[in-house]
């Protein structure tokens, strides 16, 4: 077998290509910066994290070379990035079902009535909380 | 170049190669730096038999302080905090040191490549930095026994290990070492599967045994990573107490058990799928009939793998989670049981209308369906949500994992060892005691173990270091099982070691296995082939024209 | 059974490329085979860095008035000025496997240096926050000094964990991202020095590949770090 590099390769990739790559990425970075000065309520969250999905998209296909590689790489990447989102979703079933998400033992804090919360017993310890 | 390994002259007729992987370029310094990946299973199996052996005496002193409600060892009092250390010490240890490693490290390691007709590995060095890895926490471990100990049981569980004393952050800090032992050699081996094949291999022409510990390598890979950074959280949360598993400065410790079980649920599958993927291969050779439902066989071991992640919260019920979750997890548990109910029908399939042979690997497959069975029907009644709810950190929950994890993957685990010992070591163990072996190891399992489930529908607590007067009988019984049971582990283990005394007499192919390791000389030559192997035929094919020529 | 020495020795593949090792048929399958590896262990880092993820966003979901006012603190200006320090990093980073795959030794070698160059300046900013975030005793609640604009408090004046549990966040992640730049900073000085001494080529360059790789994981990392801490209200 010959040292066969990735002469094929030559032609993926090359700096214009990166240098176009890195502009967009910049300019997203100056939309995202923007849109944070705007409050959008919770589509906040969504619209920063759904830009910073097409820059991580941008690096991962083009700087990382997923764009020419053999698929297998990109489905390795993609399986990090589901089964970190099946733990991401079923903490927040738990989470945001449970009756009682913060602890129960703060004194002055809006506490749902009826629920015995996972701390248990009041705070007995809560006055002598240390100033902070 | 292209030998047809199919038409193989007789085993016997093949001259013994004078220099093989155990006698070629000798001394230690040899195989301390060795990229050899045969050399690296058998350093595996040495150390994680040791730690089967250390993590089984503490049992034996757990079962000997349960024998009667004084809790006494020979006369010494045992007090709470004692019990706690041995039973945790005996989990990690078994968990960390010995199970998760030992299928995937000591018999993959050795048996992967030779089964894909490869030279090695496909990052032998990597291979070697696991292994170091393997023995640096075995270190940690041992250490942190010595100095202080642990008393948290090996769940770690917030609020208790943030504030214990006691050697809990050297301890987290071993798993972490040995966390990365393992995701080494779930990348080497996901990488091998996937370009070291021999030419003519394609994904459904592996054997099975490839099948379950590619799967293996995946959860390795995905869910170990998060073992990582829970143990990291847990240290920072007792060095810096930084807050976020206590309750008083804002936490949640339930956050925590989501972090540990999402490693620790798909963790119990990195446990199986290598024995079942042993089973896969010892009941075919052994029944001299091809695999029934190979392909559902294959897709089983995969989905098991991709399945064992969504289920977690299953060991949260009565944790504080939310109900809906609770429900989701225990629904989903359900569906979890599918894939391995799959694989035991495949495997009665293949035994039906065979020619059985008892030969002690497959007294051990044997024994594992008998024990998979009720360990994996357990599980079911664990994973109703109703019933969880009054079984839960009973005994009936030990007993339900054990009959898993040592009815099942440690039985398949010797099995396997006794199946490619010829192999590894060019000789053969003694049949007679190794039957005998077998015969003590299920007997003594199921008196340990099975009165264990009536104590715990019972209402015995697990992790409890005194108990009723009621529950006495049952637990001297389940004693006296570990007594017999460890005999004949020790019994099986001094058959094996027994036999490295004698010469090396071992064919090359002495139980008519179709994969490839068996078509190298016992034990291998350093290269582990000749030439390299072509595969031109589907695996476990044992059609009489085929079988003929061999 | 033909067993020539060589076949013994080299199995299929017969490079002569001294970086062949002998278990790869060639040079391509070892490349792709490595490049296989590498992703593997960037999967195991998106879900370690992930689990920090997933408690901070349910601590942000337990304590979401709180998060807002304390993400406040926290200097936008430094924080896009190190995610576009981490952009040109990737670029250079690229640009340096680029001229690697050519063989054009000096420019593998200068971009290297730049890269070097550009994570220092984000070590160098992270240094300066740091320092801001002690001074204010803006830290996890054990040693949170309350601000003046925390409005999340009980009847007697104490100020929610939720503030400190923001905080606690922001240190181990940042500093597990920064470990990381500081990891990658070793790896890519190693790199460098290989690369002067002439070790890569055309015909193989598979470690400044590699390295590459790593880098522009720590960046995907920063890409999501920086808007949930700094932008997100």
């Amino acid at each position: 077998m010959s040292t066969q590099t990735h002469s094929d390769k030559h032609e993926h990739g090359g700096p214009a290509v990166y240098t176009k790559t890195l502009l967009a990425l910049l300019f997203l970075t100056i939309v995202t910066v923007g849109a944070s000065y705007v409050d959008f309520g919770s589509g906040n969250v969504v619209i920063a994290l759904f830009i910073a999905t097409i820059k991580a998209s941008l690096v991962a296909l083009f700087f990382m070379h997923l764009r020419w590689d053999k698929p297998v790489n990109a489905v390795i990447a993609l399986a990090g990035f589901l089964f970190l989102g099946i733990f991401l979703m079923f903490d927040f079933i738990d989470f945001g079902a449970r009756d009682n998400l913060r602890p129960v033992n703060f004194n002055g804090m809006p506490v749902i009535q009826g629920a015995s919360g996972a701390s248990g017993a009041p705070a007995p310890a809560a006055g002598t909380e240390k100033k902070e | 170049m292209e030998q047809s390994l199919k038409f193989h002259s007789k085993v016997a007729d093949l001259p013994r190669p004078v220099k093989n992987y155990l006698n070629n370029d000798p001394g230690i310094w040899s195989w301390m730096t060795t990229i050899d990946h045969k050399r690296i299973g058998v350093m595996y199996l040495v150390g994680v038999m040791s730690a089967f052996l250390i993590g089984g005496i503490f049992a034996l002193l757990v079962r000997l302080s349960l024998l009667t409600t004084h809790h006494t060892i020979f006369g010494i009092q045992v007090t709470a905090e004692v019990y706690n250390r041995m039973f945790t010490l005996h989990g990690a240890i078994m968990v960390f040191l010995f199970i998760i490693p030992s299928v995937p490290a000591a018999l993959g390691n050795f048996v992967l490549p030779l089964m894909l007709g490869a030279k090695d590995v496909a990052f032998p060095r990597l291979n070697l930095a696991s292994f170091y890895l393997w023995v640096t926490g075995a270190v940690m471990a041992v250490a942190s026994m010595i100095i202080g100990a642990v008393d948290t049981g090996w769940t770690f569980y917030t609020p208790y290990s943030t504030t214990t004393s006691g050697t809990v952050t050297l301890m987290t800090m071993a798993v972490f070492v040995l966390g990365f032992s393992s995701i080494f050699t779930g990348i080497n081996f996901v990488a091998t599967v996937h370009k070291l094949r021999a030419p003519g291999m394609g994904w459904f022409d592996m054997p099975l045994f490839v099948w379950g510990i590619y799967s293996t390598a995946i959860i390795q890979v995905l869910a170990t990573p998060v073992l990582g950074i829970t143990l990291v959280l847990l240290a920072l949360e007792r060095v810096f107490n930084i807050g976020i598993f206590d309750p008083k400065i804002g936490g949640d410790p339930v956050l925590f058990q989501h972090f540990f079980w999402f490693y620790s649920h798909p963790a119990v599958y990195i446990m199986i799928l290598p024995g079942m993927a042993i089973i896969s291969e010892l009941i075919p050779t052994f029944s001299k009939k091809t695999m029934f439902g190979y392909r559902a066989v294959a897709y089983s071991s995969v989905s098991l793998a991709l399945l064992s992640f969504i289920v977690w919260g299953h060991h949260m019920f009565v944790a504080g989670q939310s109900q809906l979750a609770t429900v989701v997890f225990s629904a989903l548990t359900f569906l979890v049981a599918i894939p391995s109910g799959v694989k035991m029908f495949n495997w009665l399939g293949t035994m039906y209308k065979g020619n059985i042979s008892l030969e002690t690997p497959m007294l051990y497959a044997i024994s594992f369906l008998l024990l998979f069975a009720i360990g994996g029907l357990t599980g079911i009644f664990l994973g109703t949500l109703s019933v969880d709810v009054h079984l839960t950190d009973t005994y009936f929950v030990v007993a339900h994992f054990h009959y898993v994890m040592m009815g099942g993957t440690v039985i398949a685990f010797i099995g396997g060892v006794h199946y490619w010992w010829p192999k590894m070591t060019g000789r053969m163990y003694s049949e007679k005691w190794g039957a005998i072996g077998c015969a003590l190891v299920f007997w003594g399992f199921n008196q340990t173990f099975l009165t264990q489930f009536f104590l715990g529908s019972k209402g015995m607590p697990r992790r409890y270091y005194n108990y009723l007067d009621q529950f006495q009988p049952l637990h001297a019984f389940s004693t006296y099982g570990s007594w017999i049971l460890g005999a004949g582990l020790f019994l099986t283990a001094i058959n094996l070691l027994a036999s490295l005394r004698k010469p090396m007499d071992a064919p090359d192919n002495p139980w008519g296995g179709t994969t490839l390791e068996w078509t190298t000389s016992s034990p291998p030559i350093t290269h582990n082939f000749e030439d390299q192997p072509v595969l031109e035929r589907a695996p476990y094919d044992y059609r009489p024209e085929v079988v003929a020529h061999q | 059974m033909s067993t020539s020495t060589a076949d013994l020795q080299h199995g299929q593949g017969h490079s002569d490329d001294p970086h062949h090792q002998h278990h790869f048929a060639d040079m391509e399958q070892q490349f792709d085979t490595s490049k296989i590896g590498m992703w593997l262990f960037l999967a195991t880092e998106v879900l370690l860095f992930g689990g920090l993820f997933v408690g901070f966003g349910l601590m942000q979901a337990r304590y979401p008035q709180e998060f807002i006012e304390a993400h406040e603190h926290l200097q936008r200006p430094l924080g896009a000025l190190n995610t576009v320090v981490l952009l040109i990093s990737s670029f250079t980073m690229v640009m340096g496997v680029n001229a690697a795959q050519r063989g054009d030794k000096k420019k593998l070698v200068m971009f290297l240096t730049l890269t070097i160059i550009c994570a220092c300046i984000f070590l160098g900013v992270k240094y300066f926050e740091y320092s801001h975030k002690f001074e204010e005793h803006l830290l996890p609640p054990r040693w949170y000094h309350a601000q003046a604009t925390d409005t999340v408090r009980d009847a007697q004046g104490n100020v929610s964990h939720g503030y400190g549990t923001f905080f606690a966040f922001y240190f181990m992640m940042t500093g597990l991202h920064g470990i990381h730049i500081l990891v990658g900073i070793f790896l890519l000085a190693w790199i460098a020095v290989r690369a002067n001494r002439g070790e890569f080529s055309h015909a193989y360059y598979t470690p400044v590949d590699l390295v590459g790789l790593y880098w522009h994981l720590v960046d995907l990392i920063w890409i999501y770090l920086f808007p949930l801490y700094y932008l997100i209200k």
